[in-house]
């Protein structure tokens, strides 16, 4: 699917980020410090504790700019005529203009001004890939090679926001009449319960799980996401109205068409890509063998680093390997240590510079003593008499051909097989769509990867008054990209609600 | 919250909760399971549904006290709230008129073969009923299994009842003397295995309604795969029901024990807790 993520701005978004930077404050803020001075100033470094000290705890490793850090950071920004990360912002947010509203110590204003394009801040402040979006297009990146932290910016900016307690109740326009059910309470449906109750909208929110946030609670670790950010986001979505059914498994529990019979108009599904692949290799049901899925829930969702406090077991141990090269396997793998692996190792198939994990993740689990280990597949897992994996077959590979992604596909390199001992294995090399909800909603196209077929203009299923985006359209992507589908399907969704009279009326 | 209308011991060590649940209750099917945790630091588990009532909007669910969920499960009170209990979950079992069946069921597994007696009854079988049970005193629903089925075979490993044999005996014995079309068998793994293996020789079809280790229970972990005919499938969503002659029983007894130690060092601590 087409989705806006790398496309242009929009004439009438390109027009409104022009007006604010023609406003006088902006002309004022320019002419107060050259650009000459400007490039001079070196980005604030993100503070983050020392790993030696986080290797052992959950507690969250990066701390956040102070207001001097963030204030210098944003005197950074050129204030581009033609700015170039906004496009590169997939729920494109007004970046110059929250970034230089910190660079004059507004800092609520700032957080408006973002919270205008996105929902959740301090979420993503925490886990976009900024250096493959905004920070990539920054104009300043391509001057002198190192972009502004926008991304740091938002999350100070949001953090901000939250301490002061920013909280009451919002004003809200008159209620439309409208009653929208939303399908998962991951980033994709938190997003469009946001903007359709900010438009006037009856919302309810329908999660599977007993926590909202989706991958975010149940993938991302504290660590890296503290659940207490989580639950300010979702305690804003209730001021504004919002409705959450937890424990409902919309496909089972009640079907898109019961909810329809309960006077639910319009759908967005965003029930995201809980389906974990495997390689389909022998041993890979062997006792101690976890898809990243499973592990990441045990101990996010259910808490298990405090078992036996709370009862969901997780098995810690002591040579752990996580399979894949992603955000995910570098979670799992730093969790891995965390529990008390003496050795974790990462094992990927292709080299580092393919590695699709974020490069401050990567960064990271190297700090806390991660072992990689590039152009490695495993072949078998081998299990004890218990049924328990106490070593896998490993083979290497070299990188021949670009494939069909652009990276070039790992080949095998014969006779280079060995073993290699471990009692733990991740398994994170990806997901596929969840099947409950296509397999009980008739009508609904699906595609041939089992992801739900839209238009991405609208994020319009081919059920009428039914969207979707996020990773049950994608596959899996992003927290950010599944935002950008929610603002494109809330959007739409508004506009078709608004052309017909309310229920009942 | 759904709330217990009901709790009560049923025999010794076996408990059935009746909780308020009306969407459950309405969309419940014979062979789907819920998701029950017991409170907020509890464990997910999937537990069979047992019965079902549409008007009282309430689901009941039966199950043997093992470890420390079933153990607080077995403590809740009427009108106590349970913080999860999510479902209808898995594919309902495939019901149809295939002439006389065999529905067996072992221990907490009696209850979940209720509803599968009744469905294929209601679908013009004969239905043959096989319980086992480790004592006679340990027998449950017998009232229930008599009105319902044309006949009830009593298992019992103390002998008081119905004779000395276990399982495989019985089966084998009541495949020779009547042509049975299907079987379907739910309890504990060793017992539906051994149904499985029973039936194996004649080659009757054999449906197992497994229940390995769950996490979400919507096909979101993983836990719950199990080889079916060299294939990895999830019991979550493209199970509980498979063949059972087509499952690698010797793996999912091992995933069954992943957290054996884990188990009991999770009841002491809480034991500990709670009666210090």
């Amino acid at each position: 699917m087409s989705g806006p993520d790398r496309d242009e701005l929009s004439p009438s978004l390109a027009a409104e980020v022009l007006a604010e930077f023609e406003k006088d404050w902006r002309k004022e803020l320019r002419r107060a410090i050259p650009v000459k001075e400007r490039m001079k100033i070196g980005r604030r470094p993100m503070p983050q504790r020392a790993p030696g000290e986080r290797g052992r705890d959950f507690e969250e490793v990066n701390l956040g700019l102070s207001a001097e850090e963030a204030v210098a950071e944003a005197k950074r920004c050129l204030d581009c005529a033609r700015p170039g990360c906004v496009a590169g912002c997939p729920v494109r947010i007004d970046i110059p203009t929250f970034v230089k509203l910190v660079e004059k110590g507004e800092f609520a204003a700032a957080a408006a001004k973002v919270r205008e394009a996105n929902s959740l801040p301090a979420v993503c402040g925490r886990v976009c890939p900024q250096e493959t979006q905004c920070e990539e297009r920054c104009n300043l990146r391509r001057g002198s090679g190192v972009a502004v932290g926008i991304g740091n910016l938002e999350r100070f900016v949001s953090d901000h926001e939250r301490q002061r307690g920013a909280g009451g109740r919002p004003i809200l326009p008159p209620p439309t009449g409208h009653k929208v059910a939303v399908v998962g309470a991951g980033p994709a449906g938190m997003t469009v319960a946001g903007e359709l109750a900010r438009s006037g909208h009856r919302v309810t929110i329908f999660e599977a799980l007993h926590e909202a946030g989706g991958v975010l609670v149940y993938g991302i670790p504290e660590f890296r996401l503290p659940k207490a950010i989580l639950v300010a986001e979702v305690d804003t979505l209730k001021r504004l109205g919002v409705e959450f059914r937890m424990n409902f498994i919309v496909g089972l529990t009640a079907t898109i068409e019961d909810l329809q019979a309960e006077g639910y108009e319009a759908f967005f599904i965003g029930s995201g890509a809980g389906l974990p692949n495997f390689m389909k290799i022998p041993g890979e049901n062997l006792v101690g063998v976890y898809s990243a899925n499973e592990y990441l829930t045990r101990v996010n969702l259910m808490r298990a680093y405090d078992f036996p406090r709370y009862d969901t077991p997780v098995f810690p141990g002591r040579r752990a390997a996580v399979i894949g090269g992603g955000n995910v396997a570098m979670d799992s793998v730093r969790i891995a240590k965390r529990l008390g692996a003496e050795q974790a190792l990462i094992i990927y198939r292709r080299s580092r510079a393919e590695m699709p994990a974020r490069i401050e993740e990567i960064h990271h689990a190297e700090e806390e003593g991660i072992e990689f280990h590039f152009l490695t597949v495993p072949t078998r897992y081998v299990g004890d008499a218990h049924g328990r994996v106490k070593a896998m077959e490993c083979q290497r590979m070299e990188l021949g051909e670009p494939d069909a992604s652009g990276r070039r596909r790992p080949v095998p390199v014969p006779g280079s097989e060995f073993t290699a001992e471990v009692d733990l294995v991740v398994v994170a090399i990806g997901q596929s769509p969840n099947p409950l909800i296509p397999q009980t909603t008739p009508g609904l196209k699906v595609g041939q990867w089992g992801t739900i077929d839209v238009d991405g203009a609208t994020m319009a299923t081919s059920l009428p008054g039914v969207y979707a985006g996020g990773d049950i359209v994608r596959g899996g992507a992003t927290v950010i990209l599944a935002m950008g589908d929610a603002r494109t399907a809330a959007a739409a969704i508004d506009e078709r609600l608004r052309s017909k009279p309310a229920a009942g009326s | 919250m759904p709330r217990i209308v009901r709790r009560e011991r049923l025999v010794p060590n076996i408990h059935l909760i009746e909780v308020e649940a009306p969407e459950i209750a309405r969309k419940a099917r014979p062979g789907q399971f819920v998701i029950v945790m017991p409170d907020a630091r509890g464990e997910r588990i999937p537990l069979t549904i047992a019965d079902w009532d549409r008007e009282r909007g309430t689901v009941t669910a039966v199950f043997m006290v093992v470890g420390t969920t079933t153990r607080k499960l077995a403590l809740l009170e009427p009108g106590e709230a349970v913080p999860i209990f999510a479902g209808p979950l898995g594919r309902p079992s495939k019901i149809e008129r295939a002439g006389t069946v065999l529905c067996a069921g072992g221990c907490f597994g009696i209850a979940a073969i209720h509803p599968l007696v009744r469905a294929f009854k209601e679908a013009g079988n004969r239905v043959l009923v096989l319980v086992d049970v480790k004592a006679d005193y340990l027998l449950y629903w017998r009232e229930r299994f008599e009105a319902l089925a044309d006949e009830l075979v009593i298992s019992s490993r103390d002998g008081l009842t119905g004779g000395t044999d276990f399982v495989p005996r019985h089966v084998r014995d009541i495949l020779g003397r009547e042509t049975v079309d299907r079987v379907v068998a739910v309890g504990c793994t060793y017992f539906m295995s051994s149904v499985a293996e029973a039936t194996r020789p004649a080659g009757v079809k054999t449906t197992v309604s497994l229940n390995p280790i769950m996490v979400d229970g919507t096909g979101m972990c993983g836990a719950c795969r199990v080889t079916v005919d060299g294939e990895a499938r999830f019991a979550c969503v493209d199970g509980p029901d498979f063949d059972g002659h087509k499952i690698d029983w010797a793996e999912l007894y091992a995933r069954r024990k992943s957290f054996f130690d884990d188990e009991i060092k999770s009841l002491c601590a809480w034991e500990e807790e709670r009666f210090p």
